[in-house]
């Protein structure tokens, strides 16, 4: 295959505790930590093993946002990614609209496979890969732990809540990725250098020809509603005794 | 009027609880009227138990071979067809809803509102975001049709007994054979499936191996309760991963959740929220687990769990 994509996207890190501004109109980000969607993360580690094993010929990241989100496509490009393209858009995006910023980018890179996170950490949409898969017309295999490719088709081992399930699809294809898929690999000093010399391009949707798909509004932001720190026991005793006083043994 | 469609949920005999979960939450839009769709090789089992639901108006039934097994891709146009006699689809937030329903949106022309916690309004809804930091109320235009899935641990099923009409309905579009099912392996298990079970029992890194699990296994088969686990329990190997509790696994509302060796992370916690009590066993009395916990034991879990599943004897 010749040309895999991967989207980066820019989120709160993993680490982080968000909080809700006290206003209600979002969380707070500013100052906080930014980092590559962990999930993404191993979408870009499997393509470039999949290069590696000379399966596929190129890696191009894409991330989608303010030029902020640079910082990540050279991690990805210090990861080894062989280019990177940022589509720069000024508000927020939703999973529809990245859908069609995909597909246009998959006719203009001829590329044959996508690998993209099962979701973000910021959203927790989950919706982006299949998305792209149906207004590409393709197969989607989502929540992939294993990989393997023959002949034109795509052997996909998925976390499902039963289990793992195995579909085999034909390429062209969009495959979202899960946790165990893979370890990504860390960046080293020397590719951070060798990335800084990587083609970055910058496009914008109008360049693209997207439309924007109806979005929704998000009228308010409220904190989750808490959980109270319950009665600490002293012994196994003690424990059964405060489940039998709940009557829940 | 808001009329609804659920996809059923099933295994080509009996019908997952997740789907009158998604009934619950679409009878919370006024005046709602609900269909079920049960999209099937053969669907008189599941579509049984669809038509008992309180609350169920109609049960479609789609039967081709095709459907035997779910395959996103060649549900989803099924779906799209039946879609524009209705103002709302639900599925549920399972892997099988998350893996359908956006590619249903998509079709549609709509965003997806993913994992529904509250109805607000026909076109307005609560949703976590951030692992459940925070809650976002997202609106849709109120003549957009509303493609979502249901965050299954927000809702209790409904009753049964009711006998809703099921009614057969051909479906005539074209659909995609580039993807093929090979295989499912599912932990055989005579243990409560995690999702539906009233009790689990969870098991975190500090468990140590596989082998140690077995104090988990142990108590669990004495209070009747499905297995979970941490993340870290997984990423080590010492349980599959159907077992995993939280953001990225199973979000789960169990009446007891015993958490023994877990210091739970939010990606963790976020998964338990709405459990109706929560007990943490854990030799650490910092863990942020006690936080959230209804009843906390500070203490080695290699002593207290043994004694536990003894004393429960």
């Amino acid at each position: 295959m010749e040309k895999i994509l991967v989207g980066l996207k820019r989120v709160v890190d993993y680490n982080v505790r968000v909080q809700v501004k006290s206003d209600g109109s979002g969380v707070e980000t500013d100052g906080v930590k930014m980092s590559i969607n962990p999930f993404d993360e191993i979408a870009l580690e499997e393509a470039l093993r999949i290069r590696e094993r000379g399966e596929a010929s190129e890696v191009v990241v894409v991330s989608i946002g303010s030029s902020d989100a640079q910082q990540q496509l050279r991690t990805g490009l210090a990861m080894g990614a062989d280019r990177a393209i940022l589509v720069e858009t000024a508000s927020a995006i939703d999973p529809l609209t990245v859908a069609r910023i995909f597909k246009s980018l998959i006719e203009r890179e001829n590329a044959e496979l996508v690998i993209l996170g099962k979701q973000a950490i910021d959203d927790d949409n989950s919706q982006t890969g299949q998305m792209l898969a149906a207004i590409w017309e393709r197969p989607q295999a989502t929540f992939a732990s294993e990989l393997t490719f023959a002949d034109g088709t795509a052997r996909v081992t998925r976390e499902v809540d039963s289990g793992l399930e195995t579909i085999e699809i034909d390429l062209p294809a969009v495959i979202t990725v899960d946790l165990r898929l893979n370890e990504p690999r860390y960046v080293k000093l020397p590719d951070i250098m060798k990335a800084k010399k990587k083609p970055l391009d910058l496009l914008s949707m109008a360049e693209l020809g997207v439309e924007t798909a109806p979005h929704f509004k998000e009228t308010s932001f409220e904190p989750p509603a808490g959980r109270q720190r319950g009665i600490m026991v002293e012994d196994v005793a003690g424990l059964v005794a405060a489940l039998k006083d709940k009557g829940l043994v | 009027m808001a009329k609804v469609l659920v996809v059923a949920e099933h295994n080509g005999e009996t019908l997952n609880p997740s789907t009158a979960k998604c009934v619950a939450c679409a009878a919370q839009i006024d005046g709602a009227e609900v269909d079920i769709v049960v999209l099937a090789g053969a669907a008189s089992g599941p579509a049984a138990e669809a038509a008992q639901i309180s609350g169920v108006n109609r049960v479609l039934t789609v039967e081709r071979d095709e459907n035997d097994v779910a395959i996103a891709a060649v549900l989803a146009p099924q779906i799209v067809a039946l879609a524009s006699d209705y103002s709302h689809v639900f599925g549920p937030s399972t892997t099988f809803g998350k893996d359908l329903m956006p590619r249903v949106a998509a079709l549609v022309g709509v965003n997806q509102v993913s994992d529904i916690m509250s109805v607000e309004g026909s076109h307005r809804f609560k949703r976590p975001i951030y692992a459940g930091n925070a809650i976002v109320t997202v609106e849709a235009a109120d003549d957009s049709a509303v493609v979502a899935t249901v965050r299954t641990a927000s809702y209790q099923a409904p009753e049964g007994g009711n006998s809703a009409a099921i009614e057969s309905v051909d479906v005539t579009v074209e659909l995609p054979t580039h993807t093929r099912f090979v295989e499912l392996q599912t932990g055989q298990s005579d243990r409560p499936d995690l999702q539906a079970a009233a009790k689990v029992v969870s098991g975190g890194r500090a468990l140590g191996s596989e082998e140690n699990f077995d104090l988990i296994y142990k108590l669990a088969d004495k209070l009747g309760a499905a297995i979970g686990s941490s993340r870290a329990a997984v990423d080590a190997g010492y349980v599959p991963p159907e077992t995993q509790v939280g953001q990225t696994g199973q979000i789960i509302a169990p009446d007891l959740y015993i958490a023994i060796g877990i210091s739970g992370a939010i990606q963790h916690i976020t998964g338990i929220k709405d459990a109706g009590t929560i007990v943490a066993i854990n030799k650490d009395e910092e863990a942020p687990i006690f936080e959230v916990s209804d009843i906390g034991l500070v203490g080695d879990l290699f002593n207290i769990v043994p004694e536990l599943t003894d004393t429960l004897g």
